[in-house]
């Protein structure tokens, strides 16, 4: 018997008795004999405890780890500081292996949760309306464009070259699932280009700019600007953004954005290769009934007391099916825990200090780099944030190759996504790089050693 | 006991209309609000939506669900009852004096094939039994 | 007794804080020079508040929940079953947290294995040809099945089929995953059992037909015992057929989505696997396919080439309908379900189906003397109770007997689904659970029922009063939403 049923040979026994039947197996006479397993299924015999932790941790122990890895590496996924009292947080029970709050009464700690993360997320983008979170920052983004769509009944998204090509190539099959069309501009100066972008607007029928900033590159946009020349478009501004950068950076809301997503790994979620962390997505309230997911809303009970409930879920799929405004189901619930125990943890001066410490780093390190003389930058005078986009004189991968023999994860190849960037090296330098890693970094990148 | 006002014409989905001059003003009966339970935003369409007899055209959004309303007959969106939009408990407490939309009627005749006030009572009245 | 927190925002101080970063040992930059007027002006109002009031305060919150943890949660469809611990252990290992998804895949050889060996498993355990495990949840599996499906269909000059039928007893996001991926929906009728009626079904077949959707056991915890008739049916019309995985728990080697008839399913890997519910996630619902549409499964995929595990992507499988969600699903939450089947086993598999089956029909002969049952004979993982006859003969409804069910200190079964039962209360207790537990539960619902027939709805509507609330007002909520925290200005 496994230790997780606790039923016995004997309770078994007796439990057939009272239902009167002979075999266990009469319980199943409702399945045609032609689909009946014969055999079962062929996977390895089970293993006791100790037997099952040897083999994660030999699994486990065939990975290199950033704990180990001096990470330069981000395209997506960011090595950032995780205070310990996250962890400890998330691993309750309570908050671990509950369900959906659907029963308020016995989910308040749920509830109030998500309701704390919901106005943290409207602080950090100056958005009116938060949900309760998505899958991830790419399909939250998707879903973005398809509000956007609805919303202003037209049937174009367009997007830069500089968005993260993961979230670009998942707005591509949501918009081909969704028969929506799309367009992708160029951004070769590291931003979105703006004849390109007026003669997309012109040919009409947008809905939407899809904006990444801080880029997939790490360059800022100019939001205001493009807020107004959409605007002008009867299209809305879609911005794709990091709620860690947010803390240094000027909320979107305040520069016009109509629809703010993203991922939030950097904010109180390990990286734990790819997943899981969660999408955020905030809107303004004339948006607020088309936005897809939970929300958490603030009530009263029956004797008065202040009580948080699920509300407006009129708009979800488990009530208005086939009319639903999206099919999803679920938030990243113990993920938005984590992200909202981090944000209470650092408050807002920790992610002013988290930002200047990771611009002061990145700084170092791309100007080490230059000196060197190995390196120049791709987008010269474009503001960035945690990321920088280098040119290399030696071939990324054998670059990065020798970084890894000196125990570093370098920066991300861009050449093979983005022709025009030959030799291109995506660096992230984050919070957690010290000095020590960094001049380790330039060393070798720009050292002339074999 | 559910009102079923005299003068009005019915549908099969619980909607309710009268001619005003040229005009088709509908909303949803008082049998269609007490079902849905506590009513807290109305979904309108655009004025100028052209729409057929039986197309569903404004939402109304209970706590419990989202319920679609049909126009009774075919006709152009004209106005939309704002008050509604303040104020959507309105609707709970009196179906009929709270509108939901003005129409311009296309052909006032399919009027006539709507329920008047006995065949519209006798539904509700079979809809009742099968309940039980 | 715990009692109603206030919020961090409350609880904020200005000056306090809860972190200790280093002292910066490079030369500062003037953030606002650098940035111009993309450097933020305000700064957010987050919580200001030291490590240990922060702690608290969560530590507070947890403990106004009710998790499986700590009690019975018999909640139909959800499968609330024990979440190990060793499955925890082995996901925060930093050989797993600690890996970033883009590092080079000569140092993620572990995490490759993980994935490629994961997928095997799924696929053998529900005999189907290939697997993919990008999305994040059922719902979104649901919707990455269905893209498949139109795929496929494109693929062969078939884009005229638009329709997917979907059960009436079926849950939500069935329908709406239809909606979302451009297709339309038809319901076919169930009969009282929740079967789909054959005769109906073939009614609905024409070549406009893209899918049918089912789940088995059905909704009602019934096996469709037509299965291979309705699957027949659909492929001679040009159709594919889609498997709800959701109810999976109840046939784990027993039987297989694969033999059946199915052409594309999705698990639910925080069901069916044992993985954390967390409240409302994270989850993840892989998708499995038969040969046939493995072409066109989200990119990249795990192949073992050469001797080591590598990512095929889009360009060695062009027809895939592309990603859905970044990088490779929720890995942390794979490393969980791996663990578990490693765990468990074929036979630690079969014995899970058949106890969940064996607790659910115990518990419904328990039960079936209260309410009528909707189903006849045995069902399988789960049942279905009808609320509707005490409801008319008492007035107390099936909302009022679930919070009468927290009063006594379980977890209330799912209420008002599935649709075609009045006054649904779907029970499904899973294999984790003791009959000690089962027993209490059943006296328990005796005494709800005769509190029910001598005292009427009146003694309910005060219910809960264990809890820290009760009967929050969601019209309230709905009609005035306030979601966010409002600062005083």
């Amino acid at each position: 018997m496994s230790r997780y049923t606790p039923a016995t040979a004997e309770d078994r026994r007796r439990m057939l008795e009272y239902l009167g039947v002979g075999d266990l197996d009469d319980l199943y006479s409702g399945i045609p004999e032609k689909v009946r397993q014969k055999n079962l299924p062929d996977i390895p015999k089970a293993l006791s405890e100790p037997e099952v932790l040897r083999n994660l941790r030999e699994l486990a122990g065939a990975n290199g780890n950033i704990d180990d890895l001096a990470c330069f590496l981000g395209a997506g996924a960011y090595d950032h500081f995780i205070p310990a009292a996250v962890d400890s947080i998330i691993s309750r029970g309570e908050f671990t292996t509950c369900y959906t709050p659907y029963q308020p009464e016995v989910s308040q700690g749920t509830l109030q949760a998500i309701f704390q993360y919901q106005t943290m997320v409207c602080e950090l983008t100056g958005m009116e309306v938060s949900n309760a979170s998505m899958y991830d920052g790419a399909s939250a983004v998707a879903e973005a464009a398809v509000l956007a769509a609805s919303a202003t009944k037209k049937k174009k998204i367009l997007w830069g070259q500089n968005v993260n090509p993961q979230t670009r190539d998942v707005l591509r099959t949501y918009c081909w699932s969704r028969s929506l069309e799309q367009g992708e501009l160029p951004a070769a100066g590291g931003t979105v280009d703006q004849e390109a972008l007026d003669a997309a607007l012109s040919a009409g029928d947008v809905a939407a700019l899809v904006v990444q900033s801080p880029s997939f590159f790490g360059t800022i946009e100019d939001l205001e600007a493009l807020a107004e020349k959409l605007h002008q478009a009867e299209a809305l501004l879609i911005l794709s953004t990091d709620l860690l950068a947010l803390g240094t950076l000027e909320a979107p809301g305040k520069l016009g954005a109509d629809i703010v997503a993203g991922d939030g790994q950097t904010v109180g979620n390990p990286i734990s290769f790819g997943g899981p962390a969660f999408g955020f997505i905030a809107v303004n309230k004339p948006l607020l009934r088309r936005m897809p997911g939970r929300i958490c809303g603030q009530t009263v009970d029956s004797r008065g007391r202040r009580a948080f409930v699920l509300t407006l879920q009129a708009r979800e799929q488990h009530i208005r099916r086939e009319k639903a405004t999206s099919n999803i189901c679920s938030n990243q619930n113990l993920c938005i825990v984590a992200a909202s125990v981090y944000f209470s943890l650092m408050g807002p001066q920790g992610l002013r200090e988290v930002g200047e410490q990771i611009m002061a780093k990145t700084e170092y390190a791309v100007s080490q780099l230059e000196k060197s003389g190995k390196f120049r930058r791709a987008f010269p005078g474009v503001p960035h944030f945690r990321e920088v986009a280098l040119l290399s004189e030696r071939p990324v991968a054998e670059l990065n190759s020798r970084l890894l023999d000196a125990g570093i994860i370098g920066g991300y190849p861009l050449e093979p996504l983005y022709p025009g960037l030959k030799k291109g090296w995506l660096l992230a330098v984050t919070e957690n790089r010290t000095k020590e890693e960094i001049d380790r970094l330039v060393a070798v990148a720009g050292g002339d050693a074999r | 006991m559910t009102k079923i006002p005299q003068d009005l014409r019915y549908t099969k989905e619980h909607e309710w209309i009268r001619m005003e001059g040229g005009v088709g003003v509908m909303g949803i009966t008082d049998y269609a609000q007490h079902a849905m339970g506590d009513v807290v935003y109305v979904e309108f369409p655009d004025k100028g939506r052209k729409v057929k007899a039986g197309e569903d055209f404004v939402v109304v959004e209970s706590v419990k669900g989202a319920n679609d309303v049909f126009s009774p007959v075919s006709g152009t969106v004209l106005e939309v009852n704002d008050a509604l939009e303040e104020s959507p408990e309105l609707l709970n407490e009196d179906a009929y004096a709270n509108w939901l939309v003005r129409l311009e009627v296309a052909d006032p005749g399919e009027l006539d094939s709507l329920l008047d006030h006995g065949a519209y009572a006798k539904l509700l009245e079979e809809l009742e039994a099968e309940s039980q | 007794m715990t009692r109603i927190i206030e919020t961090v925002f409350e609880s904020s101080r200005p000056g306090r804080k809860g972190y200790a970063l280093p002292e910066l040992d490079v030369p500062a930059v003037d953030c606002a020079a650098v940035l111009g007027k993309s450097c933020r002006e305000k700064a957010p109002r987050l919580p200001e508040m030291a490590e240990v009031d922060v702690v608290r305060h969560f530590t507070r919150l947890s403990k106004l929940n009710y998790s499986v943890d700590e009690g019975f949660y018999p909640l139909g469809s959800c499968t609330m079953k024990y979440n190990p611990k060793v499955n925890e252990v082995a996901a925060r290992m930093p050989g797993f947290a600690r890996v970033h998804p883009l590092q080079p895949e000569e140092t993620a050889q572990g995490a490759l294995k993980l994935l490629f060996d994961l997928s095997g498993m799924l696929a053998e355990i529900t005999g189907m040809d290939a697997v993919t495990l990008q999305p994040a949840a059922g719902a979104h599996g649901e919707q990455t099945g269905l893209m498949l499906i139109k795929a496929w269909h494109e693929s062969r000059g078939e884009g005229k089929r638009t329709k997917v039928i979907v059960p009436d007893s079926a849950h939500g996001t069935n329908p709406a995953s239809a909606t979302v991926t451009g297709f339309e929906t038809v319901e076919v009728a169930s009969d009282e059992e929740g079967m789909v009626d054959l005769d109906s079904l073939k009614l609905l077949l024409d070549d406009t037909v893209a899918a049918l959707m089912l789940t088995n056991p059905n909704t009602l915890g019934i096996f469709e015992k037509h299965i291979l008739e309705l699957t027949e049916a659909v492929h001679r019309a040009g159709g594919l057929v889609y498997y709800d995985g959701a109810n999976l728990n109840a046939i784990m080697g027993k039987a297989r989505p694969g033999d059946m008839g199915f052409d594309v399913l999705h698990l639910n890997l925080h069901k069916t696997f044992g993985t954390p519910h967390g409240g409302g996630g994270p989850g993840s619902g892989p998708v499995g396919v038969k040969a046939e549409l493995e072409p066109f499964l989200p990119a990249p995929i795990v192949a073992f080439k050469g001797g080591r595990y590598t990512f095929t992507g889009k360009s060695e499988r062009p027809r895939s309908i592309g990603r859905i969600r970044s990088f490779y699903g929720n890995f942390g939450v794979l490393v969980k379900a791996y663990a578990y089947i490693r765990a468990l086993g074929p036979e630690g598999l079969k014995e899970a189906s058949e106890m969940s089956v064996l607790n659910a029909n115990y518990l419904a002969k328990k039960l079936g003397g209260l309410y009528p049952l909707a189903h006849k004979g045995h069902c399988m993982h789960e049942f279905v109770l009808n609320g509707g006859p005490l409801k008319r003969e008492t007035g107390v409804s099936s909302l009022d007997v679930a919070k009468a069910v927290i009063e006594a200190g379980f977890h209330p079964p799912t209420i008002y689904f599935p649709l075609i039962v009045p006054e649904a209360l779907m029970v499904e207790p899973t294999e984790t659970e003791s009959v000690e537990t089962l027993d209490r539960f059943a006296e328990a619902m005796e005494d709800i029922v005769a509190k029910a027939r001598s005292e009427g709805p009146e003694a309910f509507h005060g219910l809960p009063t264990t809890t820290p609330i009760s009967r929050p007002d969601e019209t309230m909520a709905a009609r005035n939403p306030i979601l966010r925290w409002q600062f005083e200005e």
